[in-house]
């Protein structure tokens, strides 16, 4: 009872409700309800092509939703409500919504042509227009963050893949984000590499950052997810802590997802 | 665990292999050299056709060298330069500027813009420069008036088309809509060669899709659009000369016209070839220098 109180009073940072996503004919999300709260590790594991990066995309509207409703710290993503109209935002507004919500992407897409302190800098200036010399201080702190502030003269070029996606998680903490997203961060990396971006995202969890992450490293799921959610084939199968996932997994499909992951 | 007969062998290799290192230090081995009698024979060739050129240019006193370099810098060549500089800089410039928006419009999601600006490139691609500043040129035959209205109603008339089409109009806007369709299509490749991932991560960062092109997209196409622009200006100082039909007064009308008067054809087309010369081979420099610029960011690996 008590613990039903407390979790009222935490804030819902993300919530969906019967979310569909189909391209043409292909359904991609067949109906997904969510909540994330305040402060909360989810990790999303499932084989690939369960819709795991399409759910993470509708989240900061990358991807239009088909159907259902869906809501980013209590705003409805895309869409304004008047009654019972929804009206469709104009890109300005999407793109207001979208600074709160920080997202690391599996192929790093840093921007080459920018060095990794102007690689962190660019969207707080443009974006949110504050000063410059602010702006710089404020990299070279999320630079120290991620353990790059002696590389910040350094093209994406001259960076490790390592070191590429520890900036690109530093660009998107430079916006001060309420949430991030991680839509499998460590997937491209040399298997040497992975370490030291998750012992990032550890540190970020710890320092009580929102985080949703899709993700195939189960042991960062068990060591650091509050709950992990399941896909497969469109549709959530397990949603739990990571203790009754592993192990009490309450459907075949997981259970079989899970043995073949871990074995 | 030992293995007495193994144990033999490898001693007695390792004795041998001391032996042959020894008879190395002792007596020291000459390296022949692979002969290159090819490199000797072309070389040769190559010599005889350098020869053969200085000497049609030294002692041929048909160049009239004295003559060439008389006009080089007299005033009504040098007025012909600036005159194809600034054709060539404002044809060039028409032709980037509508180039960049033809780009943006064939990106369109818009069909009818799309399709519009593949039209325009289909049609401008397909006619022949010099053509184009013929038709410019006698526009007002076609048009005698130029006039603002609603298509198929009423008009109203501004100006008679010959008071706007001077010799200057008529080349700049000739030479630059042919242009246009070839910078468009430099620019559109240019923008497709920007990964998907670029303005992906531009858009979850907040920025508006116009932030995004100009700060992540339009920076990164710049690297590949550079070459072949160059290329476009380059061909544009040349395609200069075409402008001699109408008459317009740069660089070749001007030494026509003085050869015209003192049948000097050959020193006066020398003169022209020179300053064309000297002209694309500034811009070549200039496009190395951007070139380096834009590639600052592959090129240079700092370690430490």
């Amino acid at each position: 009872m008590a613990e039903i109180e407390a979790q009222k009073r935490v804030k819902v940072m993300v919530e969906a409700f019967d979310l569909c996503k189909n391209y043409g004919s292909f359904e991609v999300l067949k109906g997904i309800d969510l909540r994330v709260h305040q402060g909360e590790v989810m990790c999303i594991i499932g084989p690939s092509g369960s819709g795991k990066s399409t759910l993470l995309r509708c989240m900061n509207h990358l991807e239009n939703i088909s159907s259902g409703r869906l809501f980013v710290d209590g705003e409805l993503v895309g869409y304004r409500q008047e009654g019972h109209r929804l009206y469709e935002l104009k890109p300005a507004e999407v793109c207001r919504r979208r600074r709160d919500i920080g997202m690391v992407f599996q192929h790093f897409d840093l921007f080459p042509h920018l060095t990794a302190l102007e690689n962190v800098c660019l969207a707080p200036q443009v974006v949110r227009r504050r000063k410059k010399d602010e702006v710089i201080r404020d990299a070279m702190a999320m630079l120290q963050k991620v353990g790059l502030s002696t590389k910040h003269a350094y093209y994406p070029s001259q960076l490790s893949g390592g070191q590429q996606q520890r900036v690109a998680i530093a660009r998107a903490l430079a916006m001060h984000p309420k949430i991030m997203l991680f839509d499998e961060p460590t997937s491209a990396l040399d298997p040497e590499l992975v370490g030291e971006v998750l012992k990032v995202m550890k540190d970020l969890a710890n320092s009580g950052m929102t985080m949703v992450v899709v993700t195939h490293e189960m042991d960062f799921a068990r060591e650091v997810a509050d709950r992990i959610v399941i896909m497969d084939a469109g549709r959530i199968i397990e949603d739990g802590t990571p203790k009754q996932i592993f192990s009490n997994p309450k459907t075949d499909r997981a259970r079989a997802f899970l043995d073949r992951l871990i074995s | 665990m030992a293995n007495p007969p193994s144990t033999v062998a490898s001693t007695h290799n390792v004795k041998r292999f001391n032996d042959l290192h020894r008879a190395h230090e002792v007596e020291d081995f000459v390296v022949v050299p692979l002969r290159h009698p090819g490199r000797w024979i072309s070389a040769a060739l190559m010599l005889f056709v350098l020869l053969s050129i200085a000497d049609l240019l030294i002692t041929n006193p048909r160049w009239q060298w004295q003559t060439v370099i008389e006009y080089l810098f007299s005033p009504p060549i040098l007025i012909g330069v600036g005159n194809t500089l600034l054709l060539t800089i404002l044809a060039e410039l028409v032709g980037i500027v509508l180039g960049i928006m033809l780009a943006i419009l064939r990106l369109s999601e818009n069909p009818l813009l799309s399709w519009s600006s593949a039209g325009f490139t289909w049609i401008f691609r397909g006619i022949p420069p010099m053509v184009m500043i013929l038709f410019i040129y006698f526009l007002s035959a076609l048009v005698p008036t130029i006039s603002i209205g609603i298509p198929f109603g009423p008009a109203i008339k501004l100006i008679a088309t010959n008071k706007v089409i001077t010799q200057m109009a008529a080349a700049v806007i000739g030479l630059g809509l042919a242009q246009a369709a070839y910078v468009a299509e430099i620019v559109r490749s240019g923008i497709l060669s920007v990964s998907a991932g670029q303005s992906r991560a531009a858009l979850a960062l907040g920025m508006t899709p116009t932030r995004a092109m100009r700060h992540i997209i339009f920076p990164q196409a710049m690297r590949v659009v550079v070459p072949p622009l160059s290329n476009e200006v380059i061909s544009m100082v040349k395609a200069t000369s075409l402008v001699s039909v109408i008459g317009f007064t740069e660089l070749l009308t001007t030494v026509q016209i003085i050869y015209g008067r003192t049948f000097e054809q050959i020193p006066l087309l020398m003169v022209a070839v020179i300053w064309y010369g000297v002209i694309t081979t500034v811009l070549t420099l200039v496009q190395s220098n951007i070139e380096k610029r834009l590639n600052r960011s592959v090129k240079t690996i700092k370690k430490g």
